[in-house]
């Protein structure tokens, strides 16, 4: 495999985990982290389920260290806990004595202060510093500030495909050799202009989502942050590092069907498994565990299941959602879900697809919903978001 | 029903942004989705809302929006019958 | 590796680039803090279903696209990557005053879907029916770059042929109140100002759209040739020089290779420092500025993106943009460099099309 990439760490925080060894623990348990919120002030409280971290802001600035003008959204908060994760997984201590850089990727930014500030910055002078907080680069480079990350900073938003993309054009970096090491990955706080966005596309389920299912009704939203760092084969050998798995394949591309909707046919999923396939040079028969993307909306799971037959015919690998662990982490799913797939190689397991009852009418996919002990050597994982951008990545054991 | 579906015709073209419309453009019976009017499931959504707020009716449901919104005729019959405000 | 050659250009901005001609007719903003773009027609360009639900930026978006496309004579591009730097502003800013101001009840879609950051992106991809590699970089006066960069570095390795890459950014009502509120932007008696002799802070806004075309193969229309992008998150005064060398040397050049330099002074005294250093290492070459022309917005770096092509393919730098009074015969080689409020460093280097 020419073109792979190593990934030496990796860093965490979710409705089920506020670290890597304890989201594995939540998976291979069946502990689920889809609740009412705790945090959120909306008037969906009590009817919609979410994927909250159990920290409260104040908890998470503590932890951080953070003095008290800071001027983290709460999406910051939650990246810059697990991307510095990430670096102590990677055995960095000198972040910048080679060419490191940071991609990050969020949807939702500093929208969690826009949105509780939006009359009261007028009357409130003590809380502006939270204005220039709003836009998504500013939540990289606080992340990047944290780390004490000095050179490339950038951030990809693609809604719920953006970790992935951020992940892809990171590997792309190293490659090109413009960079030795980059931190990649992403961050959602949970938002009210989220969950009415959502809410008024009427794709919220008022119940646990249930992926695959012919009866699903919809996605639960989740918030989370996720971070694996990149290394290029010059830093591995030369600091011996431990490679924790490799990203082996990736691809992007677009639907161009509608603007929040997926085709049927699942043609831009379709095409960027394809191209995933091409740059890892493996076989289709070679892939042991999709991780799907999986949201349990009627409309996804339909446009993703045909695509996963017409990529791989008959011939499907087991696959699973585990959205039904921790909700729709949006801009930050595919970092999740890139965690969960190193986690899946490193342990040789398969992760449940939680919730499932009923096989969707449509096609002949069962997704694995028990917890699976099996031989993982290369898992796929797949992004889909709005504005028809598909991204699927290709993992493969070290 | 006349004046409903009226007041129907100036809500839509209000709420979708129809701007090169006018209200005499919209025949009562023409499909107001795909070749008709031309409008699309994003829309749909939005009419699901005119109904709740102007009209008091809830759909949960979004498909269920295919049959009311078929066109201006089967919309006003729908809300007369349905409605609460 | 293969070289990058940008074969079209499309620019909607506070002046009229979006008619062919380089600067024949220029409005110099003596009144407003706050400037909107002179807009083409964008029903020539969106089919009504589709128009009704823009806002400015993806309309202004689509549109310097389509003149981008128009002049390289592409139809559909292998791939579609887009910067902004605050997104859709004024359909996130709608959004989120019905929630508000409705207390989340009776909330529409279609300001939600369209405040996506990724939606002139996307929109053009539905467009065009491009179903090819499709990306949006949301990271403030970097954002272009980003693009940029993604772009090159695809055409350099042959992973695409074609490329459509640009930014955009729009004002809206609500966020340019609370940059007033913070002192981004200049108070109305602080204007007309001597962008480049500033004597206050915060700068005047605009926006606009800068979409290019860069492709493996060189043609008629081509303009130069991208080379490189050098992207740094923070840095202070005194780090710019080396940070301006370094570049170079990577690209192995040494400052007098440089044949004009672009620099994206907006008139804040608290940050123009930074160009007063970049200058140091370029003694005696054409300086050149354009923000007293674009305004200032995360991409309006497209703006001087634009007027460095122009000025290497027509050879020749127009008065009113130049800072100081050195000619160069002929124009080879142009390196912009930007930053905003000291972060969002960039350099992006460009070859005349024939070196």
């Amino acid at each position: 495999m020419p073109n792979k990439v190593a990934i030496t760490g990796m860093g965490i925080i979710s409705s089920i985990g506020n670290n890597v060894e304890d989201n594995f623990h939540a998976l291979i348990n069946g502990t689920t982290g889809i609740t009412k919120t705790d945090y959120l002030n909306t008037i969906y409280k009590d009817t919609l389920k979410f994927g909250e971290v159990k920290l409260s802001n104040q908890q998470l600035e503590s932890i951080l260290e953070l003095p008290t003008n800071h001027r983290f959204p709460r999406t910051s908060l939650l990246g810059a806990y697990a991307a510095a994760q990430a670096i102590e997984s990677a055995g960095i201590k000198n972040i910048n004595e080679v060419p490191t850089g940071l991609i990050s990727s969020t949807s939702v930014g500093g929208m969690d202060k826009t949105e509780q500030y939006f009359y009261e910055y007028f009357e409130n002078e003590a809380i502006r510093r939270f204005i220039l907080s709003h836009d998504a680069g500013e939540t990289s480079h606080q992340i990047a500030d944290y780390l004490g990350i000095k050179g490339l900073v950038t951030t990809v938003s693609t809604a719920c495909s953006s970790a992935a993309n951020a992940i892809m054009m990171g590997a792309r970096l190293i490659k090109a050799g413009k960079l030795e090491r980059v931190i990649v990955g992403g961050a959602d706080a949970l938002s009210i202009f989220t969950v009415n966005g959502f809410n008024s596309l009427m794709i919220l389920t008022d119940d646990v989502n249930t992926p695959f299912d012919n009866n699903r009704k919809g996605l639960n939203l989740g918030e989370a942050a996720a971070y694996i760092v990149l290394e290029s084969e010059r830093q591995v050998q030369k600091n011996n590092k431990k490679v924790l798995a490799y990203l082996s394949g990736y691809g992007n591309a677009n639907d161009a069907f509608h603007q929040t909707a997926s085709s049927e046919n699942g043609e831009g999923a379709t095409l960027a498994m394809q191209k995933a396939f091409e740059v890892s040079g493996l076989k289709i028969s070679e892939i042991d565990y999709i991780n799907a993307h999986g949201t349990a909306t009627p409309n996804n799971d339909l446009s993703e299941g045909r695509a996963i037959q017409n990529v791989f015919g008959k011939k499907a690998p087991v696959f699973s959602s585990t959205k039904p662990f921790t909700g729709h982490t949006l801009a930050a799913a595919a970092s999740v879900e890139a965690v969960y797939s190193i986690l899946a190689l490193q342990n040789n397991m398969v992760f449940p697809n939680k919730n499932f009852k009923i096989p969707m009418e449509e096609l002949d996919l069962i997704p694995q919903t028990s917890l699976l002990e099996k031989p993982v050597h290369h898992v796929l994982s797949n992004s889909f978001g709005f504005g028809g951008n598909c991204s699927t990545l290709i993992f493969s054991k070290s | 029903m006349e004046n409903l579906k009226h007041e129907l015709k100036t809500k839509i073209i209000e709420a979708l942004n129809l701007e090169d419309i006018a209200i005499e453009d919209i025949n009562d019976d023409h499909p107001l989705f795909g070749d008709g009017l031309g409008l699309d499931s994003i829309d749909a959504l939005e009419l699901i809302v005119l109904l709740d707020k102007d009209y008091g009716i809830k759909l949960t449901d979004p498909k269920e929006g295919k049959t009311i919104f078929q066109s201006i005729n089967t919309m006003a019959a729908y809300i007369t019958e349905h409605r609460s405000k | 590796m293969n070289k990058c050659y940008i074969n079209g250009i499309g620019c909607i901005s506070a002046q009229k680039t979006f008619d062919g001609g380089f600067l024949n007719e220029v409005e110099v903003n003596t009144t407003e803090v706050i400037i909107s773009a002179k807009n083409p027609d964008y029903k020539a360009f969106i089919s009504p279903g589709a128009i009704r639900r823009m806002a400015k930026g993806v309309k202004m978006g689509i549109a310097a696209s389509q003149y981008a496309l128009k002049e390289a004579q592409v139809e559909i591009p292998d791939a579609i990557i887009a910067g902004t730097g605050m997104g859709c502003l004024q359909d996130s800013e709608k959004f989120l005053k019905a929630i508000i101001d409705n207390k989340e009840q009776y909330l529409t879609p279609t300001s939600f879907i369209q405040s996506t950051h990724n939606t002139v992106g996307a929109q053009i991809a539905l467009n065009l029916q491009c179903k090819g590699y499709n990306f949006t970089y949301v990271n403030g006066a970097i954002s272009l770059e980003s693009a940029l960069l993604d772009a090159l570095l695809q055409i350099e390795t042959g992973e695409a042929g074609t490329i459509l890459a640009g930014g955009v950014d729009e004002t809206s009502g609500h966020t340019m109140s609370l940059y007033e509120l913070v002192g981004l932007i200049k108070h109305k008696d602080q204007v007309p100002m001597d962008i480049l002799n500033p004597k206050t802070p915060a700068a005047v806004f605009s926006e606009g759209a800068g979409f290019f075309v860069l492709e493996s193969q060189k043609k008629s229309t081509t303009y130069a040739t991208l080379e490189a992008v050098g992207i740094y998150n923070t840095l202070r005064q005194n780090e710019v020089v080396s940070f301006i060398e370094n570049f170079l040397t990577t690209n192995n050049l040494k400052p007098h290779d440089i044949d004009a330099v672009v620099l994206g002074n907006n008139g804040d005294v608290a940050f123009d420092g930074y160009y007063n250093e970049a200058e140091r290492l370029f003694p005696s070459t054409p300086l050149v500025y354009y923000k007293h022309l674009s305004g200032e917005y995360n991409t309006a770096t497209s703006f001087g993106l634009w007027t460095a092509l122009h000025i290497l393919k027509k050879q020749e730098i127009p008065q009113i943009i130049q800072k100081n009074q050195v000619t160069k015969h002929p124009i080879k080689r142009i390196i912009l460099y930007n930053q905003y409020r000291g972060k969002d460093h960039s350099l992006t280097l460009l070859n005349h099309a024939d070196l």
